[in-house]
């Protein structure tokens, strides 16, 4: 192509693929592919510079759904080609897709090692707690006493945390999402706009084999009371400003506090801060119940990317040196005959 | 190896081994620095022109308990002024630093040869842990070699004694005392050795005047010390007949990687190596991590999956994806693997063979991986597969390896072995100039208005275009579910398999293998001998030494495992006979069979250790002498 194209801000419809979508019908998928194809010309990425890539699961069909390049890979794999992508193209923009069983089961090393890293890229992770495309077994993250094809009697060990596994492997930004949520574009604008691997968990309902599980927070009824969104700078309010958190000086650990009259501050309640490490790490070990759903931006605080270190190193090391391959082969000891 | 011009007269084939070459095998304990020795008895002995190879052998474990029968270390070379294949059959002279290097070394020294023990080492202690009941140096035990035994330990104490070393230190210089007594042994020059030893301890100069010390010493005790008088004399061993060129040493390890660089430049990508740490392969990480302005970047990833994935990943974005692993992290592997055949991108793994199967045998050499790399994959999966057969053979190979990934855009694997890894050989620098070009041109043309890019449309190779992510135009997924030919989108229909499983095959059988060469002799022999990898020394010398006596024998050495040369079936079946000797229980045996209906014949050996030319000249003579 080599006539100038006039540059028009791409619309969601651009970024829509001709195949033929095909998750059940109800799945959160489909909330949560629209909400990335609305976040695209928000920040306005281009199709030809951004790639997704994706494991195996019900999540990770993504790629083929998104006008951009794809590597819908192997299970569990998505983190480990990214980082071959990146570092080959440090100019790509990145998009992993993933679920619970992809990534904290049979990829959670790579998981780990990836936000250890820090390699820019964003990690989508759809957490619905249950194997879909196998058809209904549990998963990491499922929660005790789940009955499945493969626990029939329920399961008997504890689930994974996505966003405590992420902080604990070193994450420089953790956010959480509801599929069908309002809010879930503007999380995915913050992920997008941290330099770094930006780790968002987002509950998605698989309507066939773990329909609702995540109703006690997401259900219309219930989101008020149990819904916090976190918001940089603010008061870390929920149940219409009634309901506050704020820190057990006893314990170190949250309670939450009775808001009156709007005076948080009386209550004690913590204003959030995206920076504060501590904070992230009580915010995402709530246990659901005693204390609402943390959402939002969550942890926010960039650090170095790994593409940005290696580019560095191989540009420093090599600075001054002519490679000269005929030389190196000659290099050493060498004997000359005849 | 084979740097040498001349051939064997048929006097010299039936002397065993050929009077113009010595073995000398170094062995001690693993922390008594034998390798270091062997590795700078090496360079001495290319620097003085003979034609060498060389067989470290030594225990997986870094620091085994001292004086332990496991804990030896050894380091076999054989050198000569003819054409040397092989690290040699049994040594001509032992260097036993302790009991336990002793026996488990001695037996293999040829009857006649020379013994060089440290005394000082054998005392009650390390006799016991060798578990000798008394010891050898004292009584008769071996009365059938000849025994010079000298208190190596003390002699390297009293040399190094103005340097003020510890105890401990000062007898770390006991390798460079021998190292100087086979120097003078073979009447070699000093001055590289010093100079080496000044660059390594420039940080600590005394050590360096200790160590050189200690080398002078060993020498100057050669010249002084009448060893004659026990039948002990200097040889000189003339320099071996080369062709003209420039030469160095090189280790397989050090092949594949500048090999990897040369197929990278020729294809003029950026390389990115994706790695695990694994015996034997991590020496090739460690060469390429150095070579950063080369356009390369390395990747020490969490695990072998991740090397592989993410040096997939490279690949799909534009650059040449490498790995290399052993056998278990190539079975880790493997479904990537998969993934890059269906995705056919180029990606090159190279499979440095151990002793297996599970961990097996980490420092020890085995090619028993033939029917992973042809056939080790779920699914119909083909990989175009090259084996190396020498040190300096790893370089060509790597380089073909590259072209046939890229051009093809498929996965390649590239044997070696344990052996390949750490052997080194004389090598004539190769000039670059001489290498064809091969460059990839990426895919960057948008298709015209109302048509669709066919990420699967295929070349006259059957080829698919490789395009970089970030070009406009040419928007695409790929990825592990079967695709549809042409689009790539997902397809699982009937036909639609079928064809592509067909085109996948057919991509590689029809891959320009060049036609199967005589490695020495003729068609239709009555025997011909068929080999792989680094047994070509080995088979090579035994076949050279048969036809000298007037046997009606050939070899064929195959590089191209899968797919094999188009003419190889019509040759093998010219032939009476047909003797594969390989280091497993018949891996490339079987694949004869199976491709040509063929009567080929195994000659097995899996003991860690490569075969001898007298166990290959015996299966011939078995065969039809």
């Amino acid at each position: 192509m080599n006539e100038i194209t006039t540059i028009r801000p791409s619309t969601p419809k651009d970024w829509e693929t001709d195949q033929e979508v095909r998750w059940c019908p109800g799945c959160g998928d489909y909330a949560i592919l629209k909400a990335v194809q609305r976040t695209m010309p928000e920040i306005g990425a281009t199709p030809e510079n951004t790639v997704f890539v994706s494991g195996i699961g019900c999540s990770s069909r993504f790629p083929y759904y998104m006008e951009t390049y794809g590597f819908h890979t192997i299970h569990g794999r998505a983190p480990a080609v990214a980082t071959g992508v990146k570092l080959a193209n440090p100019d790509l923009d990145v998009w992993i897709i993933t679920g619970d069983g992809d990534a904290l089961s049979i990829g959670g090393n790579h998981t780990m090692h990836l936000l250890r890293r820090n390699l820019n890229c964003q990690v989508l992770l759809f957490n619905n707690e249950i194997y879909g495309l196998t058809k209904g077994q549990y998963s990491p993250t499922s929660r005790e006493g789940t009955r499945s094809p493969s626990t029939p009697f329920g399961s008997v060990d504890h689930p994974a945390k996505p966003c405590a596994f992420a902080l604990g492997a070193g994450a420089r930004f953790v956010a959480r999402g509801i599929d069908v949520h309002k809010n879930l574009p503007s999380v995915l604008k913050a992920a997008h706009a941290h330099q770094g691997t930006a780790f968002v968990e987002i509950f998605q309902n698989c309507i066939v084999y773990n329909a609702d599980v995540f109703e006690p927070f997401t259900a219309k009824a219930n989101a008020a009371e149990n819904q916090l969104w976190a918001e940089d700078g603010k008061p870390l309010l929920f149940a219409g400003g009634t309901k506050g958190l704020a820190l057990d000086l006893d314990t170190l650990t949250l309670k939450v506090v009775e808001v009156t009259g709007g005076d948080w501050q009386a209550a004690g309640v913590i204003v959030h801060n995206v920076r504060n490490r501590s904070l992230a790490h009580l915010l995402v070990e709530m246990p659901f119940g005693p204390f609402p759903m943390a959402l939002g931006v969550l942890y926010d605080d960039p650090a170095p990317t790994f593409e940005s270190a290696v580019v560095a190193q191989n540009r420093a090391v090599s600075e001054g040196k002519k490679p000269d391959l005929q030389k190196l082969l000659s290099k050493g000891q060498t004997w000359t005959v005849g | 190896m084979a740097t040498a011009t001349d051939t064997l007269s048929p006097a010299e084939a039936q002397a065993s081994p050929s009077p113009e070459a010595v073995v000398v095998r170094f062995a001690g304990d693993s922390g008594d620095g034998m390798q270091l020795t062997g590795g700078q008895f090496t360079l001495s002995t290319a620097l003085a022109g003979n034609d060498l190879a060389t067989f470290p052998d030594f225990p997986a474990e870094i620091r085994a308990p001292q004086g332990t029968l496991f804990g030896v270390s050894a380091f076999q070379i054989n050198f000569g002024s003819s054409e040397i294949d092989t690290a040699g059959d049994a040594p001509d002279v032992l260097i036993a630093m302790n009991p336990a290097a002793l026996k488990t070394n001695v037996e293999a020294l040829k009857p006649g040869g020379l013994i060089i023990a440290d005394e000082g080492e054998f005392n009650q202690r390390n006799l016991d842990k060798a578990k000798y009941d008394a010891n050898p140096l004292e009584d008769d035990s071996l009365g059938k070699w000849q025994l010079l035994k000298l208190n190596i330990s003390q002699l390297t104490l009293d040399a190094v004694k103005p340097y003020g070393l510890g105890n401990k230190e000062a007898l770390r210089c006991k390798n460079m005392w021998t190292l100087g007594l086979a120097l003078w042994m073979f009447d070699r020059d000093r001055a590289p050795l010093v100079d080496w030893l000044k660059a390594k301890f420039a940080k600590s100069p005394v050590l360096a005047d200790a160590n050189i010390a200690a080398l002078n010493a060993g020498h100057a005790y050669g010249e002084t010390a009448e060893l004659g008088a026990m039948g002990i004399t200097q040889r000189h061993v003339v320099a071996a007949p080369a062709e003209p060129g420039l030469y160095r040493t090189v280790t397989g390890a050090d092949a594949i990687a500048l090999g990897l660089v040369a197929g990278a430049q020729l294809a003029s990508l950026p390389m990115f190596y994706g790695g695990y740490p694994i015996t034997p392969a991590s020496a090739i990480l460690h060469a390429l991590a150095r070579l950063k302005e080369f356009g390369v970047t390395t990747f020490q990833a969490e695990d072998e999956i991740a090397a592989v994935a993410s040096a997939l990943g490279a690949s799909y974005a534009g650059s040449l994806g490498v790995t290399c692993s052993s056998g278990p992290g190539i079975a880790l592997k493997t479904e990537a693997i998969g993934l890059a055949i269906m995705t056919e991108l180029p990606l090159v793994i190279v499979n440095a063979q151990r002793g297996g199967p599970s961990t097996g045998l980490p420092t020890k050499t085995e090619q028993s991986d033939l029917y992973q790399a042809v056939y080790g994959r779920n699914g119909d999966a083909p990989v175009p597969v090259i084996a190396s057969r020498s040190a300096a053979d790893c370089f060509d190979c790597a380089i073909e390896a590259v072209r046939i990934a890229t051009q093809y855009m498929t996965p390649v694997m590239l044997l070696t072995d344990g052996y390949l890894q750490n052997a080194a050989e004389p090598w004539k620098v190769p000039d670059l100039s001489s290498y064809e070009p091969f460059p990839v041109t990426f895919h960057d043309q948008a298709p015209a208005e109302g048509e669709k890019f066919l990420p699967y449309a295929r070349d006259n190779k059957l080829s698919r275009p490789w395009v970089k992510p970030g070009t406009p135009g040419l928007l695409h997924r790929i990825g592990g579910i079967e695709k549809a030919q042409g689009t790539g989108n997902i397809d699982y229909s009937p036909r639609n398999h079928q064809a592509m499983t067909d085109t996948r095959r057919d991509k590689v059988l029809g891959i320009a293998v060049p036609d199967q060469e005589i490695a020495l002799g003729e068609e239709g022999s009555d025997l011909v001998v068929v080999g792989w990898g680094s047994t070509y020394g080995p088979i090579h010398q035994a076949v050279r030494r048969a036809r000298a006596r007037g046997l009606s024998v050939s070899q064929l050495h195959i590089r191209h495992i899968w797919p094999l040369p188009a003419n190889l079936g019509s040759l093998l079946k010219g032939y009476g006979k047909i003797l594969v000797p390989e280091m497993n229980t018949g891996q490339l045996k079987t694949v004869l069979r199976d491709q040509y209906l063929v009567d080929a014949q195994p000659l097995n050996k899996v003991s860690g250790q490569p075969f001898t030319i007298a166990e290959i000249e015996a299966a011939i003579e078995g065969a039809i002498g």
